[in-house]
């Protein structure tokens, strides 16, 4: 490992703007598409009828 | 079950492909996330720094499976449209629509993280070269695509809409794919290639494998969980969904 503390490991060399720019953007975008999904999916569960008479 | 007796188009149907996508869905997750945290671990521990850029082209971990999943799923999606268009089957429609919105997303990585990785080593955001344009069309389709979906009411007209959409912009992906060649661009060629050998060290290339693998695991997460709101959405009424959806 090349690495030889945290921050240097942050600072990637000079290019930590860019890399963890890209790393993060990654990161926010594969959380925020499973969050939407799982809120539409609770959206069509409310909509079934016989989700209030198994309660 | 012998494989000669076992009945592909049963799946062809959305009420007997429900199930299956929801059993299929918590295996996917789990890889993405071991396929990620592998990808991960090689890209930032194990891989060396690059001779000429540094820790700067770690983004290649990123940028270079996004850029594949953008163009893979368009073939994906062009696939579905052409056999949803031959054969009218439902279900066609519905893996189309489910996997648009995660081909956005890719192809929105794609372009968002080659300008992180462009201003740096090239010193622009972005140019008007062949690979960076022909990639933001990519995005501009699959926009269109959902756009072209949500403008039409009934389901079935959107479907067909859409197919001839996807069909007609798949052109653009050979466009993406070569225009390192065809043209003069700034973009650097192909790392991986079928034709020669990577240009890479077996560490950068086996960090890139693996996170080009989680995220394709990411793609068929999400395109599953999608495609089950799909149906239930489009079927709520029908009787199936009553007795089965619950629970």
């Amino acid at each position: 490992m090349q690495w030889n503390s945290w921050s240097e490991f942050w600072a990637m060399g000079g290019y930590g703007l860019y890399v963890w720019g890209s790393f993060g953007a990654c990161l926010l975008g594969m959380l925020i598409e499973p969050w939407l999904l799982l809120r539409r999916r609770r959206a069509i569960q409310a909509r079934l009828p016989h989700k209030e008479s198994a309660q | 079950m012998s494989a000669s007796l076992f009945n592909w188009f049963k799946f062809a149907s959305p009420a007997s492909f429900f199930p299956l996508a929801g059993r299929l869905v918590p295996w996917f997750a789990a890889a993405t996330l071991v396929l990620a945290a592998a990808g991960l671990w090689v890209g930032f521990a194990v891989a060396p720094t690059d001779a000429q850029q540094g820790e700067g082209y770690r983004i290649i971990f990123v940028h270079v499976p996004a850029s594949w999943m953008s163009m893979f799923i368009y073939c994906v999606m062009a696939f579905w449209s052409a056999l949803g268009l031959s054969f009218n089957t439902r279900l066609s429609g519905m893996m189309t629509s489910a996997l648009a919105p995660t081909g956005a997303l890719f192809a929105f990585l794609s372009l968002w993280t080659g300008s992180l990785w462009g201003k740096p080593m090239w010193g622009a955001w972005w140019v008007w070269d062949a690979r960076l344009t022909s990639q933001l069309i990519l995005f501009f389709l699959y926009l269109g695509f959902i756009a072209l979906q949500a403008a039409i009411d009934d389901p079935r007209r959107a479907d067909k809409a859409g197919a001839i959409l996807a069909l007609v912009g798949v052109v653009n992906v050979p466009i993406i794919y070569f225009s390192v060649q065809w043209w003069n661009t700034l973009h650097q060629g192909a790392s991986v290639s079928m034709t020669k050998a990577p240009s890479m060290a077996h560490t950068m290339l086996l960090g890139m494998l693996l996170m080009a693998l989680a995220f394709w695991a990411y793609t068929i997460t999400m395109a599953l969980i999608r495609v089950r709101c799909i149906i239930l959405e489009r079927e709520l009424t029908s009787e199936w969904v009553k007795k089965n959806a619950m629970e």
